[in-house]
């Protein structure tokens, strides 16, 4: 009987892990590859495009970790993952850190055992509705029939806030974003809720964008953002630092045009740090002193990223909002390379 | 003299566990049980590190705590201050209800379809061909999305029922609405309810159970009506004529209980976003219902086919010979037959129903796997319990279901002596 | 009397009359197919209403097609410019820009030869176990070949499939030796040596004469590897693992040994009991709480192993069937003549069970090609997965028939195509019998 090679392999490649148990970082290194874990497909976040490259403001925080880590953007296998999946697959080790615009909460980051690294995304859940249902408000939406995607924080805050408001609604639970969209278009529900920064990127994608209007609640707070496992802090470090580098460069006024030209030496001595003309920092991470240009220079600083994917000149057209820089009246704030 | 040689008495050797058949099969039981208790000692001891790794337990206490969530259709009381393992419940429901109707269409849909596939008609015969090649070729998931894609883009929103001149009508005199959200059916209702009973985990309904009751005796009334028209013709000859008796046995007593309850219809009426009132069967249902069923169904229709060629032709003719009606003959002759060949293969199926309902997952049908296995499991993190339990009780459906088949299958079959 | 011919007889057949213009041609074969009776009468023109009605709804859409687009918004342009404001018409250019994602995945384009080789060399290997006519020696490359597919699709040093191969044929080669002494024996013997090769001697095997030897393909990343490729691989190795796995279950349910049958009918049981839908969440969440810690393999591998043991479950009730056909004779004779279980298996009993059973083998793996879109469900980029991932970008957005059509088309192709062979192979065996 002929038998595949593929069960040998299984019981070879069990042992062989089995054995492993270095830190994620050396993991990385030793693998020469990044496994980052994304969502199946949601504009502006992450989907591949015809070529099979993916694209989107989580895929570029894995290639600016990749390119700190690796000293190359491109060495990241991207690990497409649902809402159901997507815990499993960075628990087991089948990913090294989830990009996957995930909701920081108290029970993810305590009782499921993450350490949310940073905050890229300050979103909230908001409702959708056509113009011409000629609703102003989410209070008056009792009786709406609500679009909602399945496995994710929303259809708590759902719930919590059709209760708190005492209204009705008729929840219709839906696997991904695509059908979301088509029972939505089609006015098989009344509402679309989700996070705002996903509600703007669905509308975009729309034919008639301007038909349907995002309603002004805002009725969650949703702070977005990359994870790792809990109980590897050089890795989480790693990841965390590489975030806050893409936050200071622009607050520093770093730019993938101008990096070149800064990493030859300022006289800002920050710069300099962040930028690794004055060693030291990379050291004490386990990486070497050009990790934060690397990254910085794989899609430049957070706000060309933002702009890039998200911003008003994409398809998607969000503002900033609160994700501006803290010095612009936004959240998004850097703890200090020192 | 014929020597007769007695085997000589060994005594035993380790090596009669090996070449000798008689603790040969002992011995490879043994190896076996060793090998397998091994194995699951260290699938079990590598959960239980696993899960201290993680810092986890295993508990279903979950299961006692508030789910938060909604579900949109539920046959028991639910709200999202209930607790998980109510959720899991009303999914439960949900996943046999929808189980029940597809099974029962699929049988009807699969039964026509294979006797049409049979039929002389040319064009029937094609078309029938068409129908069952095109369904058992393509996977059922793509059916399930194509049909629910139909629906909601087919059917008209509740919107276009609105307006002076809406662009869509209600069907059958204003009764039944045709939405892309679903369709709603006028529900029963009566104005002198006699309310309901509480069984602790649901309500049962006290008008529902006296129309049964009713039914049921009406029936039984009717069988021995028909039992002693039987016995005055054994006796005389002449059956009595009890038509008008028997109607009145079967239909009498419903009609005076449903006035009495004070029976009528709730129409549903378009009020705020909605229709409103009525019974509404939600687009995932129709959607998974109609899949589940025209699929399975050409499969059934293969079974029936097969089931009504392997009773040769000489069945009927002799049937037909000894002076049977054409009735009596499918009756008596050929369908008890044809079903001892078709109600095996026709439990498989109910069973893949049954298990295909998880697909329940692809058009957002609250079923066992989306409370449990989808949502339950993902607020809670809880994944090795929620996956053995839901894998549990589709396991106890599964293996209820093919038993109570089985019994009947022993019923009909034909006893061999 | 006079020789006068009688006048009043004719001395030539008369031309035969045409039929009634009813009896013949199309008007009678009409009549009796199709209008037989007032119930034949109506069901035809039901049929027909229906056959119209669908072609009236379908055929202006399929007419209106544009293969060349870059964007539903720009096709749909191009629709209403070709074919007037109101046209509505099919926009097949996504599948002109996106059939090599539906079709390979990710899968680097200049490998694309690579997965083809893999498929020819594949249909090249199944034909000897599909037909009899094929000649026998190609029998050594159906054996060879999950090695070769292995090293064509996944790359990497051909040194590796090899050395793996070479822990079978060490293992078959320590069977050999002691088969003399006992079966049971030997099995075991050769199970121990072929894995005792696996973990210790496969590896600098394969390392040395990669070393010596470099022969290698680019190797590709089993997340690259996605649409209709994965499918087929899934579904294959699915059915080859799973094939014997199901004899031994099919044997085991069958067996004397109370214990042996036990778990056999458990395990049996306990899959075909369960949708495979948990079996694939098993596999994508729970399999790592199973393994030992820091254990992490291939979300493609685990889906495999899940779908084999899924499929053996069904296999093994196929082949029971099969088992249980055959006429109780041939169990005693193998037994008159003295040959031991296995022998008996091997030469007498298992040769026509097989046979008997490939029809119901065949639809098993229909049935298990068609499941293999259940894995959009944990995250794999199957072709179902490929329409969401392209209904989500912003080009393509609101497009579902196209895309539903060609996969669904695919799957058809190749199903009808497994199908109709079944049914030839069960007229054969037919015949056989009588």
């Amino acid at each position: 009987m002929k038998k595949s090679v593929i069960l040998g392999m299984a019981g070879a490649a069990c042992l062989a892990a089995g054995m492993a148990t270095a830190g994620t970082l050396d993991e990385v290194k030793q693998r020469g590859e990044l496994n980052c874990g994304v969502t199946t497909g949601l504009a502006g976040f992450a989907a591949p495009d015809a070529n099979g490259v993916w694209q989107g403001f989580d895929v570029d925080y894995c290639r600016a970790v990749a390119a700190a880590v690796l000293g190359d953007p491109t060495k990241v296998k991207f690990v497409p993952t649902t809402g159901q999946t997507r815990f499993t697959a960075l628990a087991s080790g089948e990913v090294d850190m989830l990009a996957r615009n995930t909701t920081w909460t108290f029970s993810r980051d305590v009782d499921l055992k993450f350490t949310f690294v940073a905050i890229n995304y300050y979103d909230g859940q908001g409702f959708m509705v056509p113009k011409a249902l000629g609703v102003s408000s989410a209070k008056e939406l009792d009786g709406a029939t609500v679009c909602i995607q399945t496995g994710t924080t929303t259809e708590l805050n759902l719930a919590d806030y059709f209760k708190a408001n005492n209204m009705k609604y008729d929840p219709v639970p839906i696997e991904t974003n695509a059908e979301g969209q088509q029972q939505f278009l089609a006015g098989a529900c009344d509402v679309y809720t989700t996070d705002r920064s996903g509600l703007a990127a669905t509308r975009a994608t729309f034919a008639k964008p301007d038909d349907y209007v995002v309603l002004p609640e805002v009725i969650s707070k949703e702070p977005l953002g990359p994870l790792v496992r809990q109980g590897d802090d050089q890795w989480a470090d790693v990841v965390r630092w590489v975030a806050n580098s893409l936050v200071e460069a622009e607050d520093l006024g770093i730019t993938s045009a101008n990096i070149e030209e800064l990493s030859k030496g300022t006289n800002n001595p920050e710069i300099n740090r962040i930028l690794g003309t004055d060693g030291g920092l990379g050291k004490m991470l386990g990486l070497d002193d050009a990790w934060a240009k690397r990254a910085i220079a794989a899609n430049g600083n957070y706000g060309e990223i933002f702009a890039a994917n998200l911003g008003e000149s994409t398809p998607i057209g969000l503002a900033r909002g609160l994700n501006a820089l803290w010095t612009h009246g936004g959240l998004q704030y850097s703890p200090p390379f020192r | 003299m014929a020597d007769i040689t007695i085997p000589p008495k060994d005594s035993f050797r380790l090596s009669m566990l090996i070449y000798d058949t008689r603790y040969r099969s002992l011995t490879i039981q043994v190896v076996f049980m060793f090998l397998l208790m091994a194995g699951a000692t260290w699938l079990v001891n590598n959960t239980i590190y696993n899960l201290h790794v993680l810092g986890k337990d295993f508990s279903y206490s979950f299961l006692w705590s508030r789910a938060g969530y909604d579900i949109n259709q539920r046959f028991i009381a639910y709200n999202s201050d209930s607790t998980h393992g109510r959720a899991m419940l009303v999914g439960l429901l949900n996943t046999l209800f929808i189980a029940f109707i597809s099974c029962v269409a699929a049988t009807v849909l699969g039964v026509i379809a294979g006797v049409l596939r049979l039929s002389k008609n040319w064009v029937v015969a094609k078309l029938m061909a068409i129908y069952v090649e095109s369904f058992r070729n393509i996977p059922l998931l793509i059916w399930i999305l194509v049909i629910f894609a139909v629906m909601t883009e087919a059917a008209p929103a509740p919107n276009a029922f609105r307006g002076a001149n809406p662009s869509a009508h209600m069907w059958f005199f204003d009764t039944i609405a045709v939405t892309n959200r679903g369709v709603y059916f006028p529900e029963p209702l009566f104005f002198r309810s006699l309310g309901n009973i509480d069984l602790g985990i649901f309500l049962v309904s006290t008008d529902l159970l006296a129309i049964i009751a009713v039914m049921v005796l009406s029936i039984l009334g009717y069988k021995r009506l028909q039992r002693s028209a039987e016995t005055v013709q054994n006796a005389t000859g002449i059956r009595p004529v009890t038509w008008w008796k028997s109607a009145l046995i079967l239909i009498a007593p419903i009609v005076i209980l449903l006035v009495a309850l004070g029976f009528h219809l709730g129409y549903p009426e378009l009020k705020g976003f909605n229709f409103r009132g009525g019974v509404h069967a939600r687009n995932s249902l129709i959607a998974l219902w109609v899949a589940l069923s025209v699929y399975t169904g050409a499969f059934i229709a293969e079974i029936v086919r097969a089931g009504i060629q392997a009773i040769s032709r000489g069945q009927t003719e002799a049937a037909l010979a000894l002076g049977l009606k054409p009735g009596q003959t499918t009756n008596l002759v050929v369908l008890p037959q044809a079903l001892r060949v078709i109600i095996p293969p026709m439990i498989s199926e109910y069973l893949n129903i049954t298990k295909n309902t998880s697909l329940a997952i692809a058009v957002g049908y609250m079923d066992l796997r989306a409370t449990l296995g989808g949502i339950t499991l993902n607020q809670t993190g809880r994944e090795l319990e929620a996956m053995l339990l839901m894998m549990g009780i589709y396991l106890a459906i599964s293996l209820i279901i093919s038993s109570v088949m089985n019994f009947y299958n022993r019923s009909v079959k034909l006893k061999e002596r | 009397m006079t020789d006068q011919p009688l006048q009043y007889v004719r001395t030539e057949m008369l031309e035969a009359k045409a039929p009634p213009s009813f009896q013949i041609g199309p008007l009678r074969w009409a009549r009796e197919n199709l209008f037989s009776g007032w119930l034949n009468s109506l069901l035809t023109l039901v049929s027909l209403y229906v056959i119209l009605t669908l072609l009236a709804g379908v055929a202006p859409w399929f007419g209106h097609t544009v293969w060349n687009a870059g964007s539903l918004s720009e096709c749909r342009k191009i629709i209403h410019s070709d074919f007037g404001p109101n046209a509505d018409g099919a926009c097949f250019a996504v599948i002109h820009e996106r059939w090599n994602q539906l079709l390979y995945g990710f899968y680097p384009v200049e490998g694309y030869w690579r997965a083809n080789l893999a498929l020819v060399g594949m249909l090249l290997a199944i034909a000897p176990i599909l037909f009899s006519q094929v000649p026998r020696k190609l029998l050594w490359l159906s054996a060879l070949y999950p090695f070769l597919g292995f090293w064509l699709i996944w790359g990497g040093s051909l040194w590796f499939p090899i050395s793996a191969l070479l822990g079978f044929v060490v293992g078959g080669i320590a069977f050999r030796l002691m088969v003399e002494k006992s079966t049971v024996l030997a099995a075991a013997a050769g199970f121990v040596v072929a894995w005792l090769w696996w973990f210790f001697a496969a590896g600098p095997v394969d390392e040395g004469l990669s070393a010596v030897l470099p022969i290698a393909l680019e190797s590709v990343q089993s997340r690259d590897v996605g649409g209709f490729l994965l499918s087929i691989i899934i579904g294959i190795s699915g059915i080859t693992l799973s094939l014997p796995l199901g004899v031994l279950l099919a044997l085991g349910r069958q067996s004397n040994m109370f214990f042996i049958r036990t778990v056999s009918v458990g395990f049996i049981e306990f899959i075909r009991g369960v949708p495979l839908i948990t079996l694939l969440f098993t596999a994508s969440l729970l399999l790592n709480y199973f393994l030992p810690p820091g254990t992490n393999f291939d979300l493609i591998l685990r889906v495999v192993i899940m779908v084999t043991l899924f499929a053996a479950a069904y296999m093994a009730e196929v082949i029971r069937g099969g088992l249980a056909a055959l006429p109780r004779g041939q169990y005693e004779a193998a037994d008159a003549l003295g040959l031991d279980y296995w022998m008996a298996q091997r030469l007498i009993i298992m040769p026509q069970a097989l046979k008997i059973s490939i029809p119901g083998i065949v639809n098993t793996f229909i049935g298990l090609f068609k499941d293999t879109t259940l894995v959009v469900f944990i995250g794999l980029l199957d072709p179902i997965g490929f329409i969401n991932a392209i209904r989500a970008t912003s080009d393509w957005n609101g497009i579902y028939w196209e895309l539903y059509i060609f996969v669904g088309a695919l799957f058809f192709v190749f199903c009808y195509g497994m199908s109709k062979y079944s049914m030839y192979l069960e007229r054969k065996l037919q015949t056989d019998h009588h």
